[in-house]
Order: C-alpha cells, then structure tokens, then sequence
C-alpha cells in the first residue's frame, strides 16, 4: 500500500500581512464560493486519473493540511464540504493526522467545534508574538488575547493537538521579549510550537521598508535563535527540524513527510506536488484556476522529473533540516553508493569544522551548523 | 592607375590627439575621394577591429589608398596610414611615420595642443616629415581656432595661418585639405632600380594567405615570385602576391615600386618573422643595410592571466598563441600559482596594451579570466654578483640573496591647464616623481617634467591625473632607464596563509600605506565565511597591517514546506554558483575580483 499526503491551499486571507509572500487574496469575500466549487471539482477530476496510483484505492492518505493563506477565514462549511469531499474521494488512514492553520482574529468557539466535529484533529495557529505591538506592526488582525480566548476555546471543543507559530526577529523585538512570547505559549501546553526567525521576502512590504524597520542586530538575532532551543527545551519540547519544537509524539507528520521526500499531491490555487518523483504546482492565476480546475492537465505547470541525481539532493538538503539528520543506511539503500563515496570531501571539510556531526550511523547538522545552514546545504547540491 | 609615376605619389599620415578628430578626417578623405559611396561608409574605416571602434581609438597601424582629382587636374594616389594613438604603442606610431612623407596634424579648435600630440609631433619633425596643421571642429560653439592657430605657431613652431579650419564631421572645408595634401606634402624619392628596401609598418596574420606585411618600398621594387628577406630576423620566402589597400579590402597589383604603399603576402606562417620596423629586401640582390630605426619591442609590463575556470586552461593557451600570431609585442610563458592553479605569465607593452588583451579574450575568446596585479620588470642584483629580470613577484629571492633593486624610470611629460599645476605637482610627488622642470606653453597652459618610477604610473596614473585636472591634463611618457630604489615584496596572508597571486612589489616607503589599503579592500571583497578569516599584509616575516573577516553567524531558511522546496532549492543554487566563482585557498573562498582588487587602491 502507497501512502501519500494531500495539502490544501486556500488563498484568502482577512488582510495580507507585511512579511508574508505566500500565495493569497485579502478581502474576496465573492469569490471564496467560486474558489471552493472550483476546489471540489480539482479534487473530483484527480481522483480518477488514471495511471496515479493515489487513485485506485490501493494508495492511502496519511495527511491532510489546509494552509494557505488564511484558511479558516473561509465559512466553516467550506472547509467541511471540501474535507467531506476529499474522504469520498481518497482513502484516508484511521489515524491520518488532518491540519488546520488558523488566523485567532477569523475563529470563534462556533467554527471551531465545527472544524473539530468535521474531523479535523490539529489546530495550527498563527500566533506570531504575544505583544500586541509587534503583532499590529506584522500587520496581524488579531491581539494577543484574542489568540487566548480562541486557544483556550479550541481546547474546550476537543482540539488535543495544537501548534502555535512564533516569530523572533521582529522589528524593534528584544530577546527577553522573545523569551517572554516562547515562554507564554509553553505554559499554555501547545503540543507543538514553530518558532521562525523573519525573513525578508522580495516583494513584501517589509523587503521594501526594511531600512526603516529597526530590525535586530545580526548578534541579537542569533541570541534569539539559541534561546529558543534552550528555553523550549526546558518546558519538555524537542527541537526536531530548523525551526520545530514539538513534545514527545507531537510532531507534524504532515511537514516531516516534506523533509524525508513522501509524495504530497497539492490541491488548489498555486498548491505544488511531489507524486512518485516529478515535481510540479498548480497555477497561481486565479482566473484560470476557477475556470480549469476540472481539467487538472490544464493547470499544472512546473513539471520537473527529477533523476537520480537531484533526488538525491534533495534528500540531502530536506533531510538536513531535521535534527536526527538522514541515515547512512538508508542513504546507501536508495541510492546504491555511500555518503563517503558522493560527498567525501564535502563531509571532512564540515565535520573538521564541527558543523556536520557523524554518529550512530546518521549524519546531522550541529547546533552552529544550523544557524549557518544554507552555506552548507549548498554544498550538497551538484 | 597602371602608370607609375612617383611624383602623383602622396604618402602621409595624420597625427591627433585622441577624440582630436583623426579618424573622422580619415573617413572624410575616403569619402570625398570616392572610394566609398556614403552608404558603404562605416564609420571610421580604418579602425578594422570592434574594439577600436568602440574605445575611439586606433590599436594597430591601417593604410589605406584613394585617388584624388585635384585642382590642378591631375590624379595624385594618396596613401594613407593610420597611426595608433596610445603611448604603449609608440614603437608603431614612429614606424607608421617613418613609412610617410608627411603629416597633417590635427588640433581640436577647441581643446588646443595635448601632451600626446606634442610627443607625435616632435616624433613626426625627427622623421624630417613635413607637418601641416588642420584645425578641426570649428562647427563647436566652444571653437576658437584663432587661439589654437597662436598654439600651434608658439608651441610648435610650425606655420599655421591659413591652416584649413575644417569640420570633420560636417565635412566643411575637407577639400582644401586635400589640396594642401597635395601641395604641402613631398612625392616620394627612391629608384626603382635600387636593390629592394622595403618597411615594414604593420603585419597582420590572415588564415588563408599566411601574414599580410604593410610596408613602404623606399628603393627598388617587389612583385611575385621575388625571394624577400627580413633583414632582422632572417626569414625568406617567395612573393605570393603584392597590391595595394583598398577601403577593407586588398587589390592585387603586378608590382609595388619606390614611394609606394602597399602590401606583401608570401605564406608565412608567424608575425614574429614580419617585425614592425624590419627591412625587406631581395634575398637575390638585397640592399646594402637596413633601414635605420628597427628594434625589438619588449613587453613593459606583466601579469599573470587564469582562466577563471581550470577547465579552459587549453582554451587560454589557444587564444594567446592565436592573438600572438598577430601581435609580436605579446609574450605570455606557463606558469602555475598556488591560489589560481594554471596559468600564463603575460608581457604587454603598457597597461592598455594589457586590457586589450585581456578583453579581447574574454569577447572573442568567451573566456573569464583572473589577472593578477600587473608588474613591471625589476632588475635583481644578487649578492652573487649575477643580475635577474624578475616579472612576477612570487619569484623574487629570499633578501639575503638580494644585494639591491632596480626599477625601470620613465621620463614623463605632462601637459595641464595653470590652474591644476599644484595639484599634479603633488601627484607626481605622492608617486616618487623626480621633478625635472616646467615650460609654459602659453599663459593658461605649462608642461611639466618628471621621472617618475614606471610602477608608479602603470595602475592608474592616467585617471588620477584627470580626475585631479578635471579631465584637462595630458600625458606622454617614455622609457628613461633603470635606477637602483628601495623595493620590498609585500605579502597577503588570508587565513595564515600567504596567497602568492596578491603578492606585489613596492616602494619600501609606500608599503605600510599599500598593505593597509589592501586589507582593507580585500576584507570587503572577501565575504563572510562559517570561521574568522585575518587578512594580513606583510613584508617578510613582519606583519605591518590586519583586517578579519568577522565569521557568518546565521544564513539559514527558517521556512521550507512543500510549496517552498523548488524555490528554496533554487537559492541554495545560486549560493553555489557564487561559491564556484571563487578561489579555494586553505579553508578560504576568495572571489575572482578580489585577485584585482590591488589595481583600484586609490579609488575611494
């Protein structure tokens, strides 16, 4: 039996945030119908073609997560018909871990009992900080004890699997402050907490006004990064990828299965697919996207087979990202030659450097190692 | 033109300041002499090569022939021959000259004399060449041709009321510079019966007929079938074919006589056996001597070329021996550096010389080289009493060996405006300039005299000297000699280590000053990296000047789910390729540029 994961994404938000470079629309509220009918029949056409093995009932979902954008901004209903649609037209396993990313300022304990009623077993909410300056200058739409009220209520509905986002780095942050926010959320007890350093996408307003931004020093910015795994660790979670932190048995399935390579097949405006080897996303036009959703065929683009040589890569540079690393034994069984025999000189030159560690038959990035990742990654790439 | 008839003959050559208008007037002639229609008119005919077009200015020597019709009504040939325009080639402008019997000289009636046009004018007056004067670009609001007039008659003492006051450009008033071509200009002398003595002013390799040799036939005649000799360097083969220049293109003729210009083909292989300056002559009845003036250029300058990637080491050493093929002044020997692996010694005549090379392969050659910072040739006097020429500084011996240092001195003549003496006296000062006396020319206008040390200037003497007299300031320099000075090797350590491709030699006093600037720019240049890099200047075992690189403390993606990975993986990719672009020495990437980064200590 194949096991596969399914992302959906929905674009719409309540209003686009300054940092975000992700796929979305703010205020459509007319098109969000016409965007979920479009949803349902992108699902309908790709579960019966042919040729995919996901479709012949042999192939089983082990997750499913909505993200977007701002998923929950859309009625609950929605997001209810197109998990109902999804469970007619896949095999789900029984205990497929179904996600959720929800905005605090568009959920109430109405919508959540909805969520949770529908099946939905993992609520992620996009937190950000704990004080409500540095969430009004992230152009967030909620406060931060709004996100408590709403924390506290998915919790009374049944939600036993919460992640919360934080961000470090943030304009004008201290890292006592980031402290205070990483703490704050501990003590609640989520089970799993991202906790991201901001980065400046192109094309965000913040990448246009960074100059003016006040953003922490390089020293301050790290600092913020160590204490994370040193304070989460006290409150019991494992730092277990670059920048997740989850209590013992709460990890997301969902994204561990982007970093050890599963097929994922994406669903909706913009949603990219990695099915037995080939890469490819769905189109970001909106209007082609509502008008051929149908016609899975017509949307897709991006197609990228990948040989053996950029899977590997890629096993190396997602693979790295988590902090167990990848398996020499596993490495030599998919790709029938050794690390030492495909990245001998690039192993030396960082294990003498104490960046890569070698043990216990895995390789993995060390603590300096990660914070410097990118320059190492790019070393595995051929 | 079947006849032959010396005294129809014009041979002359037109000397200018660069952007003075020469090749401008040059097109002018052609075209009003008919032998181009405007619409085949290039611009700037003479300037074959893509690179003299664009920089405006004449690399190698061109000739080209027209037939005017004249007042008087006679049909006179002109030979015209084009004359590079730079101090590094000045071995080819006083060849060029020497194949002429005249010079027009141009003078832009706005900008007056330069220094570059005084030292062609004395070269053309040593030649006993006749020079008239043109005044060009009246048609500028800012003419004055009156006032340059005066110049010319002070400066040079050289007639210049009723010099023809033309618009190249426009083409006002070309004609009367034929006329006086015609009038002012001498015919040519020489017997056809002589043995043959032939100059040779330029010689260009061609793939189909071997090396094309430009020269000026001062005695006797040449056709097929004649055994030549180059009395220099001993080569003879048999006449394939003689004719003259047309605009771009040859036209064969039965034979070239005495006060001729034209070209010899005879299938040889190598433009080092055709040396500018070299005499031909009839092997079966060679002339008595050479004609005076021949020597052998010698590269001024060197610097080490790498190809930027290992891979196209072949390729570097295929473009270098066919650029070589058609410039006898290039030298380049293998040599290998730790930090830049294979590569080639290069000697150039003078620094543009050196950048036009290194152009030229990386256009037509599409290849991306690293050059080193270049040298001059310092004489190393060893305690052994035998004497070294040392071009590349890796090579210098251990100081105990040393007795003393020479370097080459050049003997500098600076043209500038009154106002912006000071300025320039200080610069010339600032690079060990030996002050030799000043002349005004007029009121507004002096030359300077200076000795100045050749590694002083081969940088980037040129542009100070504009930036500091606004662009006013011209210059002219040539070889005066060695003299013994203070000399040490100053070392760059990144990482501990020395990286022997940014060693360079320099003036003991100027080293503290030379090293701290280095560190400085090469802690720019270099990013970043996962350990603290010290950049360390030194000379010998003594450090006199440090920089670190501050060691990368986070670069890392915080986010990367499945809609990120392609994206993300192209970041990583572009990292890569920054990494493949630079130098692996130790533990340390150092970019390309930073190889050349020595070059540009003085920008701010």
């Amino acid at each position: 039996m194949k096991e596969f994961e399914i992302y959906v994404h929905i674009p719409f938000c309540q209003q686009k945030c300054g940092y975000c470079d992700f796929l979305s629309f703010a205020g459509r509220e007319e098109m969000q119908e016409q965007y979920v009918r479009a949803l349902k029949a992108e699902i309908e056409a790709v579960a019966p073609e042919r040729g995919i093995s996901y479709s012949d009932h042999t192939s089983v979902v082990t997750s499913v997560f909505f993200g977007g954008g701002t998923p929950s901004v859309i009625k609950a209903e929605y997001l209810v018909q197109i998990l109902e649609t999804l469970r007619e037209k896949f095999l789900f396993a029984p205990d497929a871990e179904i996600s959720l990313e929800a905005n605090p300022g568009t959920v109430d304990m109405e919508k959540l009992s909805l969520y949770r009623k529908a099946g939905f077993n993992r609520l992620s909410f996009g937190c950000q900080s704990t004080f409500d300056e540095q969430l009004k200058q992230l152009g967030r739409i909620h406060t931060y004890k709004q996100f408590l009220k709403e924390y506290k209520a998915a919790r009374r509905v049944g939600f036993t699997n919460i992640n919360v986002d934080l961000m470090s780095g943030l304009p004008g942050q201290t890292t006592e402050e980031w402290i205070t926010s990483l703490k704050r959320i501990a003590d609640l007890g989520a089970e799993h907490i991202s906790a991201y350093s901001l980065i400046l996408e192109e094309g965000t307003p913040f990448f246009e006004r960074q100059d003016s931004l006040k953003l922490p020093g390089e020293e301050e910015e790290r600092q913020m990064y160590e204490s994370t795994c040193e304070v989460l660790n006290t409150y019991g979670y494992e730092q277990y990828e670059i920048s997740n932190y989850a209590k013992p048995g709460c990890r997301c399935r969902h994204n561990v299965g982007y970093w050890v390579r599963e097929n994922y097949l994406g669903l909706g405006l913009g949603a990219a697919s990695l099915m037995e080897e080939r890469r490819f996303s769905n189109t970001a036009d909106m209007k082609k996207y509502l008008e051929c959703s149908s016609r899975p065929d017509q949307i897709r683009e991006n197609l990228q087979i990948l040989t053996t040589a950029d899977c590997r890569e890629e096993y190396m540079i997602l693979g790295l990202r988590m902090r167990k690393g990848i398996s020499e034994d596993e490495f030599y069984r998919t790709f029938g030659q050794t690390l030492d025999e495909v990245y001998g000189s690039v192993l030396e030159k960082y294990v003498k450097l104490e960046m890569l560690v070698r043990k216990d038959g895995r390789l993995f990035l060390s603590r300096r190692g990660i914070s410097v990742s990118n320059v190492i990654l790019a070393d595995f790439l051929d | 033109m079947g006849s032959y008839d010396q005294s129809k003959i014009r041979n002359f050559c037109i000397i200018a300041h660069i952007d003075h208008g020469k090749s401008t007037l040059a097109d002018r002639i052609i075209e009003k002499t008919g032998l181009l229609t405007e619409r085949e008119m290039q611009s700037q005919v003479l300037d074959n090569m893509d690179l003299e077009r664009e920089r405006g200015i004449t690399i190698k020597a061109q000739a080209v022939r027209t037939v005017y019709k004249a007042e008087d009504g006679e049909e006179y040939i002109l030979n015209m021959i084009d004359t590079p325009g730079h101090v590094d080639f000045n071995y080819e402008v006083s060849r060029s000259l020497a194949a002429c019997d005249g010079a027009i000289l141009v003078v832009d009636a706005s900008q007056g004399i330069e220094a570059q046009t005084l030292a062609n004018v004395y070269l053309a007056l040593d030649h006993d060449l006749d020079v008239f004067p043109v005044i060009n670009k009246i048609d500028l609001p800012s003419a004055d041709p009156d006032r340059v007039t005066a110049e010319i008659e002070d400066v040079i003492g050289i007639e210049a009321k009723g010099a023809p006051q033309v618009s190249a450009k426009t083409g006002l008033n070309v004609e009367q510079v034929l006329e006086e071509i015609v009038h002012k200009i001498p015919a040519p002398k020489g017997n056809k019966e002589h043995p043959l003595q032939a100059l040779i002013f330029d010689s260009v390799y061609d793939a189909y007929r071997g090396v094309i040799i430009s020269c000026r036939v001062m005695e006797g005649s040449v056709k097929r079938g004649t055994r030549v000799r180059m009395m220099a360097t001993g080569a003879v083969e048999e006449v394939v074919e003689v004719g003259y220049f047309g605009a771009g293109q040859l036209i064969p003729c039965e034979e070239l006589c005495a006060g001729m210009v034209g070209y010899i083909t005879a299938s040889i292989k190598n433009v080092r056996d055709t040396r500018v300056g070299d005499t031909v002559t009839d092997d079966d009845d060679p002339c008595a001597k050479p004609l005076p003036g021949y020597k052998k250029v010698n590269p001024m300058v060197y610097c080490g070329m790498y190809p930027a990637d290992g891979a196209q080491y072949q390729d570097l050493r295929d473009a270098l021996e066919k650029l070589q093929l058609n410039d006898a002044s290039l030298f380049y020997e293998p040599e290998t550096s730790a930090a830049l692996g294979f590569g080639f010694r290069c000697g150039f005549l003078g620094l543009l010389h050196l950048e036009i090379i290194q152009e030229r392969l990386e256009r037509e050659y599409n290849l991306d080289l690293v050059t080193t910072a270049p040298s001059v040739i310092y004489k190393i006097h060893k305690t052994d009493g035998t004497c070294m020429d040392l071009t590349n500084p890796s090579n210098l011996p251990d100081p105990s060996e040393i007795d003393y240092m020479e370097e080459p001195v050049v003997k500098a003549e600076i043209m500038v405006t009154t106002e912006f003496i000071g300025s320039i006296m200080e610069l010339a000062q600032q690079r060990r300039g030996q002050y030799q006396g000043m002349e005004y020319m007029e009121t507004t206008r002096a030359m300077l005299h200076y000795h100045l040390p050749l590694n002083e200037i081969i940088y980037d003497f040129f542009d100070a000297l504009k930036s500091r007299s606004r662009g006013y300031a011209s210059f002219d320099y040539e070889l005066l000699g060695y003299e013994k000075s203070e000399l040490v090797k100053l070392d760059i350590l990144v990482n501990k280590e020395e990286v022997d491709a940014l060693s360079f030699i320099v003036f003991a006093g100027s080293a503290y000053e030379r090293g701290r600037k280095m560190c400085e720019k090469l802690k720019d240049e270099i990013p970043r990296q996962l350990f603290e890099i010290p950049i360390q200047a030194a000379v010998g075992s003594k450090v006199i000047a440090r920089e670190t690189v501050r060691a990368l403390r986070k670069d890392v993606l915080a986010k990367c789910y499945g809609g990120d990975i392609s994206r993300k993986k192209k970041l990583l990719e572009k990292q890569k390729e920054g990494k493949k672009r630079m130098r692996q020495v130790g533990n340390v990437e150092i970019p390309q540029k930073a190889f050349m980064s020595v070059l540009k200590l003085d920008e701010n």
